[in-house]
């Protein structure tokens, strides 16, 4: 072939696939997916990714998309990177029909940036289980949804389960409670509620930081081996926690005396410590497993059919469970925006009405197939977080055992709180808290 | 044919000594300028101003910066993306302090401040030289991340560590929307780009480059290196400070030490690796090459409808793009300024070469 013809048939491959590769996007709910399946997180993110995929997937397969209207999504990986997430974001903001629906960034950094950005594009922001904690405060961050749990409300409970296991929050007066964390806004978020309770409860608190990606921890490890805190909070993700806990284990500090967040207890964290993760603990926002009603429709709606995101037996991992439940609360926002706009692609500004006014009852989670999973949410303008629950789980060396009962943070506490922070960042951005009694 | 300088006669010291003496060269800077201030606006979309544009500049800003200080004046830094986290969390801390104080003045003072912790840690450079110094200025890197991350009263005391950039408010101009930023940007990027171009080839630049090229036969020359050496400090740091201000209020609106960490120093050396060291314009070659390229990469299997997964996306996006940098560092170690510059000789010659 001469070179003249090479590059007219070059050209002409090009324009064939850029003609197909046009977004058929005619009356779709489009839905973005900040992923990241690749560097030192990727343990952790390639499940979440898969359960929220798989949920869209078993929507769209199952129902045929949302009242009707086709659900789209695609990813772009952030490789949990602040400037590469908000990259994504401003890539997929306006793809679809009426743009992104709400954005899960899976990342605290990014979290903090997006907040920024959604006001303006009008996009709601859901963080669920993680984010800014001060944003439940609906009234003044519109467009954050923590969803099912903040990083104060985690601190708060795993407080209140060793006050418990120790026979009473006066027993943990003299006490010295431990907090390894991700040196980011994600790891130090819980900060405050365990200093502010080592004021009232009387143990004394340290803190002891680890560098991103968190693969040298030795400093840190010979830290707790020479202080012996009587407890250890894990704030890490990615490698960081699996690395925590064989650190743990090469300082021989005892692993049931160790509590991860919820970020800190799946599959990925414990095996690859082996043995040396036995007795570990950690916070669970919901069960794993994969017998429950959702998993059974999402393997006969999508594996059957040969379209699931993860290998069949990844099905039902901590993580997994926690990327389909995200993926349902942003359709479930989308579902109850349409109820009052109708059954056409929604606005970012629509399904952020949809979010704030959510109601999953427990007849309608059972419905959804998340009985088990998921608890009873019913937001409210002023509150964007709904329910703060979670339950102590040990790793026995081949799954989570449920070691604690279902523990409620203490609103009463948190509360205030929140309040004051969320009234110290409104007043820097000159927000006017929005009058929750007048609102639909 | 088109870029020939023949009949273009100076007739005096002024015309021969301006930035662009041909004037194919200023009707193409007077075009790009105007693309960027007018035909841009009108056609930009958001993902371009605020993924794209806004950080290309910014960044292109500390390149200028780092490149007065490598390029020119032969010192190198690691520091970088602490010189910028100083600009972004003085810049912050004066709107905080002094509320009335107007945020271009506000940037101009975090700039200063962000000059004199480079002349602070510019002072081992009058000892120690080369990959020695490289290492102190590491440790400047990670004593001004310690700093911010560890000490509460500069980040406001906020819980996370995690700034907000106020409102920008630039004399009235409430500077909000994408294209709003850009402008500003683009405003202020010029500028300095102005100011950097005419700093280097005036005679604070000429003593920089005599102490780069022999700094004993510049001593004998009598061009004093604790001047020369701390004013590239300074120069390099104050560009460096007012892009991490910039970095901080107009890109990323809330950020966080990681924002400045060791990866962005390294990312911004490479820029003017790449771009050419001693070079402006090859600021802006490498901060394009090295931040729009990895973009580009990442978006073109979608583009063009390829059905790969995200993972493996990226993962081709990093091995082509260090393929890339090594192509480009082999057929031309001086950088894209020095192609750039071949390219125009040619060109001037064109269609008689010798």
């Amino acid at each position: 072939m001469s070179r003249f013809n090479w590059y007219v048939s070059a050209a002409a491959a090009a324009a064939m696939l850029a003609g197909t590769a046009l977004p058929a996007f005619a009356q779709e709910q489009f839905i973005p997916v900040l992923s990241y399946r690749s560097g030192a997180y990727a343990p952790n993110g390639i499940p979440f990714a898969n359960g929220f995929t798989d949920y869209l997937k078993l929507i769209q397969e199952r129902d045929g998309g949302v009242n009707g209207v086709k659900l789209a999504f695609e990813e772009c990986e952030t490789g949990y990177a602040t400037d590469r997430g908000v990259e994504c974001y401003e890539r997929l903001k306006a793809k679809g029909a009426t743009g992104a629906s709400a954005v899960s960034p899976l990342s605290t950094g990014i979290t903090f940036a997006l907040t920024e950005k959604v006001p303006g594009d009008k996009i709601p922001l859901i963080t669920m289980g993680y984010g800014r904690s001060e944003s439940s405060v609906g009234s003044v961050f519109t467009w954050n949804f923590p969803i099912l749990g903040t990083y104060w409300s985690a601190a708060d409970i795993l407080l209140q389960h060793i006050a418990q296991i120790s026979g009473g929050t006066a027993k943990l007066k003299g006490k010295k409670i431990a907090l390894v964390y991700h040196d980011s806004p994600y790891g130090k978020e819980p900060i405050p509620v365990l200093e502010d309770r080592a004021k009232s409860w009387g143990y004394k608190f340290q803190a002891i930081p680890v560098t991103h990606p968190g693969v040298e921890q030795k400093s840190a490890w010979l830290q707790i081996r020479q202080s012996r805190p009587d407890f250890v909070f894990l704030w890490g993700w990615g490698v960081m926690n699996s690395t925590s806990v064989k650190e743990a284990a090469a300082v021989n500090y005892p692993r049931d005396k160790m509590y991860g967040v919820w970020w800190s207890g799946a599959e990925p964290d414990v095996t690859p410590a082996g043995d040396g993760a036995k007795g570990y603990n950690a916070l669970a926002l919901h069960p794993p497993g994969s017998d429950f009603v959702v998993h059974r429709e999402v393997f006969k709606h999508v594996y059957d059919k040969g379209k699931g995101s993860a290998k069949k037996e990844e099905v039902g991992e901590v993580l997994y469970n926690r990327g389909l439940i995200n993926a349902m609360l942003t359709v479930e926002g989308i579902r109850t925006a349409m109820a009052k706009h109708g059954n056409k692609p929604m606005t970012g500004e629509q399904v952020r009405w949809g979010l704030e006014n959510l109601d999953l009852t427990p007849a309608k989670i059972a419905a959804l197939g998340f009985e088990g999973l998921v608890p009873a949410v019913k937001l409210s303008c002023a509150d964007h977080e709904g329910v703060a629950r979670a339950y102590i789980q040990q790793w026995d060396g081949k799954k989570w055992v449920k070691k604690s009962d279902w523990i409620a943070a203490d609103q009463s506490y948190l509360r205030p709180m929140m309040e004051a922070a969320a009234k110290k960042y409104g007043q820097g951005k000159n927000i006017q808290p929005r009058d929750c009694g007048k609102q639909s | 044919m088109l870029y020939r300088e023949a009949g273009q006669y100076k007739t005096s010291y002024a015309e021969d000594q301006q930035i662009f003496p041909i004037r194919q060269d200023r009707i193409a800077v007077a075009l790009i300028v105007a693309v960027a201030l007018v035909a841009v606006p009108l056609l930009a979309s958001d993902y371009l101003y605020t993924a794209i544009l806004i950080p290309f500049l910014i960044l292109s800003l500390a390149a200028i910066g780092l490149n007065i200080l490598v390029g020119y004046c032969g010192q190198i830094s690691l520091g970088t993306g602490g010189f910028m986290a100083v600009g972004a969390y003085a810049a912050y801390n004066l709107c905080l302090r002094i509320e009335w104080l107007p945020l271009p003045i506000a940037i101009l003072l975090a700039g200063l401040i962000a000059a004199l912790a480079g002349i602070l840690f510019g002072i081992p450079s009058l000892r120690i030289k080369g990959f020695y110094l490289a290492v102190a200025t590491l440790a400047a890197q990670f004593f001004i991340d310690w700093l911010f991350a560890r000490i509460g009263w500069f980040t406001n005391y906020t819980p996370s560590g995690s700034i907000v950039a106020p409102q920008l408010n630039v004399f009235g101009w409430i500077v909000d929307t994408p294209m709003e930023k850009y402008l500003f940007t683009l405003i202020v990027v010029a500028l300095f780009a102005l100011v950097a171009k005419n700093l280097v080839r005036g005679r604070i630049g000429r003593t920089w480059m005599a102490i780069r090229d022999m700094d004993i036969a510049a001593e004998i020359i009598g061009i004093r290196p604790l001047t020369a050496k701390l004013s590239a400090f300074a120069v390099s740091s104050f560009f460096v400070g007012v892009a991490g201000a910039l970095w901080g209020f107009v890109h990323l609106g809330s950020w966080e030490p990681l924002a400045f960490g060791i990866n962005r120093s390294f990312q911004l050396l490479f820029m003017i690796i790449i771009g050419g060291l001693g070079s402006i314009l090859g600021c802006f070659l490498g901060a394009a090459f090295i931040m729009i390229v990895p973009l580009v990469l990442n978006q073109v299997p979608t583009a063009l409808g390829i059905p790969l997964s995200t993972a493996s996306i990226s993962h081709m996006e990093a091995m082509i793009f260090g393929v890339m940098i090594v192509f480009f560092l082999i057929v031309e170690p001086h950088g894209f300024a020095r192609l750039w510059s071949l390219a125009k000789e040619k060109l001037r010659i064109w269609p008689f070469p010798h």
